[in-house]
């Protein structure tokens, strides 16, 4: 209930965290919006010795219309991720997908760079980061960096960030497909998916069939060789490997990813 | 931290949660803790306005902010907020223990969202959880709320 | 007007709503300043021998003021399955508490008891109740056996079944689910002059101080027991259990005032757990849908402790052929100790597994005669003119209206409708297809009437009045009912009653809620009360106004006593009870039933199963839970509404679940399902008012009936939607993936 004891430290740029991070080394964790990382803490299943805020650092929360892609600042909340006009119109997948995080408490506090940066098979963000193409952008000591969404994803909560990197931005193109689709299948609207599923166009993104977020590879490619929906989902559960556990087990999961991607992709022809 | 517009300042350990700061610092007890794993929402405050779960928060993030409890909500009369009105006219409580946090998600909702369908009052609440009343009253109390119309987050 | 029956909002309220209950962790009182904070040690494996605590480390920690382990405690009474305060040489199961650790400061605790060293030597765990009935590994080697007390009750044998042109038998499990009350369990104490107070989130203060007196060999007088706000209890807050024993124990070892609250991970292994049944039933009839025998096998359960779980099977046992008119109907009950939390009472209390053994029997035995549930149910109710109906397993119906209930829900559901919209569905394939379930059920609230429920009556010398109940209400209105009852008997208007419940100084002797006994045992008793204070009124009022008790008259609307016709004779209850002398003007009642009382209904629910990834949704839910007259609609209509959605969870999403080595897999709420507001949908409550004849109220107890009457209805849906596709049969909670491989199951079978 209580998390070990920490030192907390604020910072008030995205250099003064950077330094701070060098600083504290190993020990340290970045703090955003808190609802990844302080259940760890409260739960003592994680015990960071420093905790750098950098929940204040507003110049990271935006999302701006750069042209040809979308540009939204790691520290966005995913209550501004649902709200946003501009996500609606040209990324309504991760307008949609954001409004599906947790509850609406949670979506007050909780950012897109959090829930990437914490490297989760199950939860929602890395798969849409994945079927969007996107491009997460890290600033470390020795600069900054451009990481794809595919190389970012390394296993269970386990990302490329290196330690004392900051994930500052993440770079949507803008969908080149108009269709998307998001089903995330819980058995609570509460609950953190069992399986889901993003599409945008012909990229299909899967949650919590492995221990990272993964493209359903196989379902890509009879969709590139013309396959319809229908055909195209009963490869859904090729390359995966889901867990067996309290929710839901392995075999349902791979039924449950060819039923998912077979809505996902019809629903996204309809908005073709 | 202002807390139902007074000043609250104290020395606090860094991992001080912001449901204990309310409760133990500030001496507002109407916040409660139903869980560790951010599920129940019983600890539901706002925080600048918005809905929380205060017991996923430090109160070290909350500093120089805005929280506004259920003992906010009244009027400088006492009178009852138009959402706790609701909650009594309905009988949206029994034991009461997760009515403070209830009540602040629906303030948070009706602020959002002032004219919601049942459907988006239950999806609002899907993070407070409530043992005693199975939410049929619950639901009632904020359409109800939201028929006489409350339009602003936090305190009147 | 009468204020009976009608729709009254809870004086409760305005406080909970602007300040907030004052639960026991809220408490700011002087005895408290100084308190020290406790936090539990428990332990990580289901069965262990203790070989050693060694404290030491956690000694050192800061703010640490002691650490209590089985040393320190009072002796036990050593019977065969005694249950210690905290575990002396082993543990029994994953949450048994094995040291107290002291703090100054609340965030110490944790830190502190982290630093306990307890060194355990793993024991074959048992976990599963045919584990247990093997008797290979027992849990009490002072005990001969895992299993603690069997029973059985009914005519019901081989020969019952041999005339049945059908007979079904199907195993299924009730399973274990975890009470989860918002607030948890907590309790302070505070030693001074002698003179023991314990506050405690309990239902029962007075049982409360009979159990911390007797385990501390006190004089009960020398202790005193509040209940606060009490976050509710559902049964499982019972009196006190071991873990609040302790820290009435740690504050006398301590000498300082000592105040714990669990956190809600402790909660879900610590507190208990309630149903754990598995069943057997078997059911035989004739093929144009007569039951003609019943019997229920059951294997209780009990964890690793037999607290009252025998009782559980035994209400089973005693309710087992519901409301049907079974010529032979029997059950039995062996009740066994696993490795598991122990298993105590949960809203229902062992009747939910009566009711949802029988009607999933008799809705599958409907499906194997072809024959409509409703039309099959129908057809075996008990009808109105048996009763008082004394079934075969020995339980008395007072009164009943079996056959109205089915047909009022039937036809608040549009039953005929849903029939057809769920035949177009299936005609059409449609991925989303349309089940009703339905259940029948009765139940037995105060079935301790016996032992009754104290009230006491003051009419104070300003004319206001305070009711002194030995009921204790953690959310049911109980004070703004009780205030009902004052203002129609006596005319003293509503807010000038004040009830006070759950403090053993002001109220020594009661039993408190739980069993749904409150209203019959607890309102009577004020009614009785009430009763009584008119009475002795009548006669102050006929010398204070040298008329003649006959031709005296309470005007109850504007509260005065007047010669009949005279209003100017007027005398105030204030004014009489200025004159009632030392005494003053007051009754003190135990009111006792001479039997309980049997609440009845019907539900009806409808689920939508997305068959492709077996998902099962409720969407509408119809009921009748009759319990006699109702006091207040208000009141009534919350019990029910809370007690249909706890009904509905257990049918689709809580479980608790254990390893094979006995480790809780959902001991969070991230893992257990607590059912939230976006699975449910609003009810549909349809009034029905068969007094009894058992109480001057003519009310039944309400609290339990709608979770009793909806399990079974919600399960029953889920299977009725899916058994166009060959389904007979799904365990709860039907999860999507149950359901979905019960489809699959039946395709491949075909």
């Amino acid at each position: 209930m209580i998390p070990a004891p920490f030192t907390y430290q604020r910072a008030g740029s995205a250099d003064e965290a950077l330094s701070l991070a060098a600083a504290a080394g190993e020990d340290a964790k970045f703090l955003a919006g808190g609802h990844s990382l302080l259940p760890l803490m409260k739960l003592r299943f994680a015990v960071p010795e420093v905790l750098i805020d950098i929940g204040r650092l507003r110049e990271l929360s935006y999302i701006r219309d750069e042209g040809d892609h979308i540009a939204v600042g790691a520290l966005t909340r995913h209550h501004d991720l649902e709200h946003s006009g501009l996500l609606t119109r040209e990324l309504p997948l991760l307008a949609l997908a954001a409004g599906r995080v947790g509850d609406p408490q949670v979506r007050h506090r909780g950012t897109i760079g959090g829930s990437l940066a914490h490297g989760d098979p199950a939860s929602d963000l890395p798969a849409v980061a994945l079927a969007l193409d996107a491009t997460l952008v890290a600033r470390g000591p020795s600069g900054s960096r451009q990481i794809p969404a595919g190389e970012f994803f390394l296993g269970l909560f386990e990302t490329a960030l290196e330690p004392g990197e900051l994930l500052t931005e993440i770079r949507i193109p803008k969908p080149p497909v108009p269709g998307w689709s998001f089903q995330k299948f819980t058995k609570r609207a509460i609950d953190w998916a069992i399986v889901g599923v993003a599409v945008q166009g012909q990229r299909v993104a899967l949650v919590n069939m492995a221990s990272a977020p993964m493209r359903a590879a196989a379902v890509e490619e009879a969709l590139a060789g013309g396959a319809g929906p229908e055909e195209a989902a009963a490869h859904a559960a090729e390359g995966t490997n889901p867990v067996s556990d309290i929710n839901a087990g392995a075999a349902y999961r791979e039924h449950l990813a060819r039923v998912l991607v077979a809505r996902a992709l019809t629903e996204s022809a309809a908005r073709t | 931290m202002r807390v139902n517009g007074t000043e609250v300042a104290a020395e606090v350990e860094d991992r001080l949660l912001l449901a204990h700061f309310v409760r133990e610092v500030a001496g507002l007890t109407a916040t409660n803790i139903g869980c560790d794993t951010t599920s129940c929402g019983a600890c539901t405050v706002l925080l600048d306005g918005e809905s929380v779960k205060s017991c996923t928060v430090l109160a070290a993030q909350a500093d120089g902010c805005e929280v506004t409890t259920c003992e906010g909500l009244a009027g400088p009369d006492g009178q009852m907020h138009p959402v706790q009105q609701a909650f009594h006219t309905e009988h949206g409580l029994q034991c009461g223990f997760c009515t403070p946090g209830m009540v602040m998600a629906a303030v948070s909702l009706l602020a959002e969202n002032p004219d919601p369908s049942e459907q988006e009052v239950r999806a609002a609440l899907e993070g407070n959880l409530c043992r005693c009343t199975g939410y049929h009253n619950i639901v009632r109390a904020v359409l109800a709320a939201a028929r006489a119309g409350v339009r602003e987050g936090g305190a009147r | 007007m009468s204020i009976m029956g009608t729709r009254v909002l809870r004086t409760e309220d305005p406080r909970l709503l602007t300040g907030g209950g004052v639960y026991v962790d809220d408490l700011r009182l002087p005895e408290l300043e100084q308190a020290v904070f406790a936090t539990f040690v428990r332990s990580p494996v289901a069965h262990a021998l203790i070989t050693g605590i060694d404290a030491s480390a956690a000694l050192e920690q800061p703010g640490v003021v002691t650490v209590l382990t089985a040393a320190d405690q009072p002796a036990g009474d050593g019977s065969p399955f005694a249950e210690p305060l905290l575990a002396a040489d082993r543990v029994r199961y994953v949450g048994e508490p094995v040291a107290l650790v002291l703090t100054e400061d609340r965030y110490q605790g944790e830190d502190a008891a982290e630093l306990v060293m307890v060194e355990y030597e793993p024991l074959a765990p048992v976990t599963g109740v045919d584990a247990a009935l093997t008797d290979e590994v027992l849990l009490f080697p002072a005990s001969e056996s895992n299993t603690v007390q069997t029973g059985e009750a009914g005519n019901s044998d081989d020969a019952s079944f041999a005339g049945c042109d059908v007979v079904l038998e199907r195993t299924t499990v009730n399973q274990r689910l975890a009470p989860v009350p918002l607030e948890g369990r907590a309790a302070a104490a505070s030693l001074e002059d002698g003179r023991l107070t314990f506050w405690c989130s309990t239902q029962n203060a007075q049982l409360a101080r009979g159990a911390i007196a007797g385990t501390l060999g006190l004089d009960p007088a020398a202790v005193r027991v509040i209940a606060p706000d009490v976050g509710g209890g559902f049964g499982a807050k019972v009196a006190v259990d071991r873990d609040c024993l302790c820290i009435a124990f740690a504050a006398r070892h301590a000498g300082r005032a000592v105040r714990w609250a669990e956190t809600r991970s402790e909660n879900l292994v610590g507190m208990t757990h309630g149903r754990a049944q598995r069943q057997t039933y078997k059911i035989g009839g004739t093929r144009d849908g007569r039951i003609l025998a019943y019997h229920l096998d059951v294997v209780q359960d009990c964890g690793g402790y037999p607290r009252i779980a025998v009782l559980l099977a035994s209400l089973t046992q005693l309710m087992a052929p519901g409301v049907y008119d079974i010529p032979n109907a029997g059950a039995a009950f062996r009740a066994v100790v696993t490795n598991t939390t122990p298993v105590g009472a949960y809203r229902g209390a062992g009747r939910p597994e009566a009711t949802a053994a029988i009607e999933r029997a008799v809705s599958e035995f409907a499906a194997e005669i072809g024959m409509d549930p409703a039309e099959v149910r129908r057809r075996n109710l008990v009808t109105p003119d048996k009763f008082p109906f004394t079934t075969p397993t020995g339980a008395t119906y007072d009164t009943g209206e079996y056959v109205a209930a089915l047909d009022k829900v039937l036809a608040a559901a549009d039953y005929a409708g849903l029939r057809a919209e769920q035949a177009r569905r299936r005609e059409r394939g449609d991925p989303v297809q349309l089940g009703v379930g339905l259940s029948c059920y009765v139940e037995v609230t105060a079935i301790d009437g016996a032992d009754g429920e104290t009230g006491r009556l003051v009419v104070h010398e300003d004319g206001s009045a305070t009711v002194y109940t030995g009921s204790s209400a953690h959310g049911q209105g109980h004070h703004t009912a009780w205030a009902m009852l004052v203002q129609d008997e006596l005319g003293i208007p509503m807010d000038r009653v004040t009830v006070i419940h759950g403090d053993t100084d002001a109220i020594p002797d009661a039993i408190g809620t739980f069993g749904s006994r409150s209203l019959q045992l607890g309102g009577s008793a004020v009614y009785q009360a009430a009763a009584e204070v008119r009475d002795k009124a009548r006669r102050l009022a006929a010398g204070m106004i040298e008329a003649s008790e006959a031709d005296l008259e309470l005007d109850p609307e504007r509260g005065t006593w007047q010669v009949r016709g005279d209003p100017a004779t007027g005398l105030s209850w204030a004014e009489i009870a200025q004159h009632a002398g030392p005494d003053g003007l007051s009754a003190d009642v135990r009111f006792t039933a001479s039997a309980p009382t049997f609440p009845f209904g019907t539900h009806l629910a409808v689920v939508e199963v997305d068959v492709e990834t077996g998902k099962a949704t409720l969407v509408r839910h119809v009921t009748v839970d009759d319990a006699g007259k109702i006091v207040n609609p208000v009141l009534a209509e919350g019990q029910r509404h809370g007690g249909i959605a706890q009904g509905a969870a257990q049918a689709l999403f809580e479980e608790v679940r254990y390893d094979a080595d006995g480790n809780p897999l959902t001991s969070t709420l991230a893992d257990y399902a607590a059912i939230t507001a976006t699975e449910l949908p609003s009810f549909e409550l349809v009034a029905s008012e068969t007094p009894t004849t058992i109480n001057p109220l003519g009310v039944k107890g309400i609290g339990e009936a709608g979770t009793i009457g909806s399990t079974p209805a919600v399960q029953n849906a889920v299977i009725d939607a899916v058994s166009h596709l060959g389904v007979r049969h799904i365990e709860m909670p039907a999860s999507p993936e149950r359901v979905w491989a019960a489809i699959s199951e039946a395709r491949a079978g075909r």
